[in-house]
């Protein structure tokens, strides 16, 4: 069954027309030639696929693309604001070599600026302590900002699975951008 | 070996960012599955659903009945190739089914969707057969292979090890196992194929995930019967490969039988994460018995390292993992052994440092059990017992410096806090500290050459140089390292020279595998840009180019040469849970001349990570019932995530090794992956008091009742 | 993956009624463990009925203190609820333990709810499994099992349900609001989940076209603690071996109620009411705690490969209620 839709990736309109099986992430590398989001396990497991689906970090290898008309849609090729630069998360992962073969790499970096802004807009972690005892229902809770220690990158990272191992400098990527 | 003159260094030895960097960070690099192609199909493999036994029949009516589908390739009708010596790459040619998940057929497509949806609709018929799969070390039909990878000697025995066994004050007896181990590279083994022209002319063009374009092209040009020239593999950018990629595999093969029936259009494979599991290689499970005898100075007199393995009963791989213990420590009476069992199971292969990384875990682990034995500090029992020539073929080091490694990151690590095991306690966790060394051989594969031309802008001014040569950048930072070593032997500035590699068009380079591929393409580099330069002087004009490669050395060599380094772990376990946290890690490289110290440090420590992996999470749960892998993706094969990663560090001792290489260089792919899982085992022992001697090291085996 | 139609739904009403009327059609929402099911081939719907659009989407407050958590809530917006994380700090902390960011982002509350287990035979359609494929066996009791049921499993099903937020819900006393063709009905989510028994292809008490629309959460007794306690094979982004959600309310040195799930040993969420029982007065310390793991988990039944849960989940149980009593260890 196809059905035809638009999503605007990377700030440009794109009309497709897609199997209603086709995810978001087969219609942007074989329908759109989008091959920022990597396919690395298919399946939700790794991260490589990240993309920020209307602002927020999303696995486009389990979302179906016929559920998304008219959404916005970007990718690590996409994430700088003007063509040709390099976004700060970009450009600390190069300063940091936050990575080897890069295969993962798009998904790291479009994860790490979803999840950058989730803290900020004051989403908590596994490892973000709710004020006065965790655990205990009758805390307050911390608005605002999450500080980003390196235990709270590292939890909100944990979705992207990197092979070569390169979490160290992810991660002193991520932190010298979140300290911005 | 060869003894060519030391480059000097001016770009080798600074840290230029990746030239490959913008492109990665972007995700505009392409990989194989990118390359932009008119009117690609899309090829869906079928894999068998037993283990053993003959497909009998299939029938295709139904797939190809639905639109979309071009092809549907079967045992029956596939096309033939003309050399089915090696069992692993006969896809098709046979009905037999020799392992569960082996390709007993492929659908193709206009889409994946339809692809995908067609080879569910395929009817396979099957004989089944009884089948073997249990690995185990007391099996009778365990036999002795020829030779253990590459060509090393299966056995050795010197000296008499049963009698200074039975003499010594001190021995350890411990029997060590190692599971079945998958690569796991984020990116899937993808091949894209295009076969075009006329039937007695025809053109292959592979792009190819892969370690070693010229290999895939030699490979596959003598399965089809094809002139090498008519074969071009492209593969610039490699998203990993830790050995799986080192050779090709079947799915090389179904893609370009998949391309002759569809001539003419570009067929794209990609296995997916699950198939992996059963066609890339894996690192086979290992069962390994080490003896240890030790006078009352901790003076090893005995070396025993026997090792049970498998192998797939259709091709052997035979893996060297007792090879290190021969020239690791000083012993007069040493004697190491391997012995398969040849089963029904998937084709085992290269894994990062395939031998020296299970091997060197039990060696390590039994060390740490002697030190404990001997009352002896582990870090001075490996000082006691260094070598000072290698035990094995009695030839001098060319640069030996473990101990130098060993007590710089003692020094550095705070390795006199460590506590007596079992005895550190903060809050719900125990705390400890372990040590192991780590060794890899300094390999060098000649037959590698190089193209140099000085290239000119669109006015035709020159314009830096080319350098040409199919070597591979599978995040081993061959883009930026490759290209400084080339900076320097055209003595030209980093930014002048414009490296081009990932492609047979380019001149013939050897795998990057062994951690070989700087120190053997760099050869050639350095040696066309010499010849260049003999050539064309130093003013030459656009367009001016030479071609060639290094003689291979003559004659033996004279030296033992490896890398060495010293790895330590510091490792928290839950006293409610088991749960293990690795707080920090530090290795401690001698390793040569490091070209690139930025990226050399990632790849340190991504070896040390993979082996802090190895301790705590991988293993590919078989099941001899069903006969394959069962927990065959991400989210039940383990690998770390951001959160198990904490402070691990890597640093080396500058040193050139002038017997290794024009540029005193030794590799560093694999090394940090040896030694690094003894590390964080005898961290653990430290911790608790309980030693594991099955990794991975699992919360359920530190579990107190 | 056979073809399918897509329609968005308009309002709930037609959404059940699309659904029940078609029996190969089923509800997506967030698709994070849908989608992966059809792509393995364990789920086949012929039409999908997008409930993400459909006004489900609050968190509201109930007059006694409550919750009403909207079903297409999404976990990471729950999980960072204020009222939710101030009022069950075990419900935001088993959300966050799930799956990752990205995940976390699509996932819905009700779709959590009904993800599936993850054992490896049932997400292998090449292999036995009657969960899957009733009557065609169960592959896991003589094969891998480590993470596989030791309380409420039966001879044809071991597989445990894999949701950290059901185990929460479970000891928060969630209810669950489901909209059939008959109306609504609220289901307690004690009566939500089944044990397989000799049907383990059904993992609920939901009929096919029955919508879940809500979980709501009484308000917890006062001076409530609570909490999430995970045990994993790695610190983040997998499964659980074992885990442990607990509301205590203490009393001058003794439990004065405990309400108690375990995840990872069973079919569904394991509410520990023997734990619970065995808790109610006693002196808070660790051999309370243990004695009440104990008391509920003497009626595992465990395989070879999995033997282990029971220390683990004891253990575990143990440590969360030491850390919510506040009281300092003493082994």
């Amino acid at each position: 069954m196809e059905s035809h839709l638009t999503l605007r990736v990377d700030g440009e309109a794109r009309s497709l027309t897609v199997d209603t099986r086709t995810t978001l992430l087969d219609a942007l590398r074989d329908r759109l030639s989008v091959t920022s989001p990597k396919k690395g396990c298919d399946h939700g497991q790794c991260g490589a696929c990240t993309v920020l689906l209307d602002g927020r970090r999303v696995l486009s290898c389990l979302i179906l693309a016929v559920a998304h008309d008219g959404a916005q849609v970007t990718t690590a090729a996409g994430l700088a604001p003007e063509d040709g630069e390099l976004h700060p998360l970009q450009r600390a992962f190069l300063d940091h070599d936050g990575f080897q073969c890069g295969y993962c790499t798009p998904g790291q970096i479009c994860s790490a600026a979803g999840m950058l802004d989730e803290a900020s807009a004051g989403h908590p972690s596994l490892v973000t302590p709710v004020a006065d005892g965790d655990g205990r229902s009758d805390g307050h809770v911390r608005r605002g900002p999450a500080a980003l220690g390196d235990d709270e990158i590292r939890e909100r990272m944990s979705g992207n699975l990197c092979r070569c191992g390169a979490y160290v400098n992810i991660v002193a990527a991520i932190r010298e951008v979140s300290a911005q | 070996m060869t003894t060519a003159k030391p480059l000097d260094v001016r770009s080798v030895g600074t840290s230029p960012e990746r030239l490959d960097g913008p492109v990665k960070v972007t995700g505009t690099a392409p990989y194989a599955w990118e390359h932009p192609l008119r009117a690609p199909v899309f090829v869906q493999p079928l894999q068998a659903a037993v283990v053993r036994g003959r497909v009998t029949a299939m029938d295709a009516r139904e797939a190809l009945a639905l639109d979309g589908v071009l092809a549907v390739l079967t045992p029956f009708d596939a096309p033939r190739i003309v050399d089915t010596g090696d069992a692993e790459m006969a896809v098709l040619q046979s009905d037999e089914v020799a392992f569960r998940g082996q390709f007993v057929g492929a659908v193709v497509a206009q889409t994946p969707e339809v692809a995908r949806q067609a080879a569910d609709l395929v009817d396979v018929e099957y004989e089944v057969w009884p089948h073997d799969t249990e690995f185990s070390a007391d099996r009778p039909d365990l036999y002795r292979p020829e030779a253990v990878n590459p060509t090393y000697d299966t056995d050795t025995d010197d000296g008499d090890v049963d009698a200074a066994l039975a003499a010594a004050p001190f021995t350890v007896d411990a029997t060590y196992s190692t599971p079945m181990e998958h690569n796991n590279p984020m990116e899937p083994h993808t091949c894209v194929a295009l076969w075009e022209g006329p039937d007695d002319e025809p053109q292959l063009t592979l792009y190819d995930s892969t370690q070693g374009a010229h290999a895939v092209r030699t490979t596959l040009a003598g399965l089809f019967g094809l002139p090498g020239d008519r074969v071009r593999v492209i593969s610039p950018h490699v998203g990993g490969g830790f050995g799986s990629k080192g050779m090709p595999h079947a799915h090389n093969v179904l893609a370009v039988l998949a391309a002759r029936v569809c001539a003419g259009r570009p067929v794209k494979l990609a296995l997916t994460r699950q198939q992996m599991f059963s066609l890339a290689g894996y690192r086979t499970p290992t069962v390994q018995r080490l003896r240890l005898g030790a006078d009352t100075r901790g003076r090893l007199t005995a070396v025993c390292h026997d090792v049970v393995e498998q192998t797939s009963r259709i091709k052997e791989f035979a893996e060297q993992t007792a090879v290190a213990t021969r020239m690791m420590y000083a012993s007069d009476n040493r004697r190491t052994s391997h012995r398969l069992a040849a089963l029904d199971v998937p084709v085992p292969s290269w894994m990062r440092a395939p031998g020296e990384a299970p091997g060197m875990y039990a060696g390590e682990c039994a060390m740490d059990e002697l030190a404990h034995a001997c009352g002896i500090d582990p870090v001075e029992l490996r000082a006691i017992n260094d070598p000072e020539s290698d035990p094995e073929t009695g030839r001098p080091w060319s640069g030996r410096h473990l101990v130098r490694c060993l007590r710089a990151g003692a020094e550095r690590f705070g390795w006199d806090r460590r506590p007596e095991p079992g005895t550190r306690r903060e809050g719900h966790w125990l705390a400890g500290m372990g040590v192991a060394s780590s060794t890899y051989p300094g390999y060098y594969f000649p037959g590698s050459v190089a193209e140099i031309e000085r290239r000119a802008d669109v006015g035709g001014r020159a314009d830096g140089y080319a350098v040409r040569i199919g070597a591979a950048d599978l995040g081993t930072g061959t883009w930026t390292a490759l290209s400084q070593i080339a900076a320097d032997a055209l003595d030209c500035p980093f930014d002048e020279v414009h490296l081009e590699i990932g492609d047979t068009a380019f001149p013939s380079a050897t795998v990057a595998g062994g951690s070989s591929g700087l120190n053997s393409w760099g050869s050639a580099v350095v040696s066309a840009a010499r010849a260049f330069r003999d050539e064309h002087g130093w003013e030459p004009a656009p367009g001016a180019r030479t071609r060639t490669g290094v003689e291979s050395a003559d004659g033996g060599p004279d030296y033992a040469v490896h890398s060495f380094g010293a790895q330590f772990a510091e490792v928290r376990v839950n006293t409610d849970t088991g749960e293990v946290r690795v707080p920090r890690m530090l290795g401690v490289f001698s390793a040569g001349r490091i070209v690139n110290p930025r990226t050399a440090r990632s790849q340190f420590i991504g070896g040390m990570v993979m082996g802090l992996s190895m301790a705590l999470f991988e293993e590919s749960v078989f099941d001899n019932g069903t006969g394959h892998v069962v927990n065959h993706d991400f989210a039940q094969y383990h690998v770390p995530s951001c959160s198990d990663v904490l402070d691990i560090d890597a640093t080396w001792l500058d040193e050139p090794d002038m017997q290794a290489n024009p540029m005193g260089s030794k590799g560093i792919g694999e090394i940090g992956i040896v030694g690094s899982a003894a590390a964080v085992a005898n961290a653990v022992f430290n911790a608790t008091g309980i030693r594991v001697r099955d990794l991975p090291v699992t919360p359920d085996k530190l579990l107190r009742l | 993956m056979i073809p399918f139609d897509y329609a968005p739904a308009s309002d709930t009403d037609s959404a059940v009624a699309t659904v029940t009327a078609r029996p190969g059609a089923a509800f997506l929402g967030g698709g994070t463990n849908l989608v992966d099911h059809m792509k393995l081939g364990i789920a086949s719907p012929d039409l999908l009925v997008d409930v993400t659009r459909l006004p489900l989407d609050a968190v509201e407050e109930l007059p006694d203190g409550g919750l009403r958590i909207g079903a297409t809530v999404r976990n990471s917006d729950l999980a960072a609820n204020p009222l939710l994380r101030s009022r069950y700090p075990l419900l935001s902390h088993a959300l966050l333990a799930g799956a990752s960011g990205q995940l976390r982002n699509a996932a819905t509350t009700a779709g959590n709810l009904l993800q599936r287990t993850r054992c490896s035979y049932f997400q292998d359609v090449t292999t036995p499994c009657n969960k899957r494929e009733p009557g065609s066996g169960c592959a896991a009791i003589g094969g891998w099992n480590r993470y596989h049921a030791v309380l409420g499993a039966s001879e044809h099903c071991i597989a445990v349900h894999p949701s950290d937020m059901a185990v929460a819900m479970s000891a928060a006393d969630a209810v669950v609001t489901v909209l059939g063709e008959e109306g609504e009905r609220r289901v307690p989510l004690g009566e939500f989940y089944r044990l397989p028994g000799d049907t383990p292809q059904y993992d609920t008490n939901l009929a096919h076209g029955e919508l879940i629309t809500s979980v709501e959460l009484p308000p917890l007794p006062a001076g409530a603690r609570s909490g999430y306690r995970k045990v994993r094979d790695r610190a983040s982004f997998a499964f659980a071996l074992v885990s442990a959600a607990a509301v205590l309310v203490t009393d001058g040195g003794h439990v004065r109620e405990a309400r108690i799930a375990f995840g990872g040993l069973a079919h569904k969420p394991w509410r520990a009411t023997h734990a619970e029982e065995a808790l109610r007065g006693a002196v808070l310390g660790e051999e309370a705690f243990r004695l009440a793991a104990d008391a509920e988990l003497r009626y595992g039944q465990p395989l070879p490969g999995n033997a282990f849960k029971i220390p683990m989940a004891r253990n575990a149980l143990a440590a969360l209620l030491r850390e919510l009593a506040f009281v300092e260890e003493r082994r």
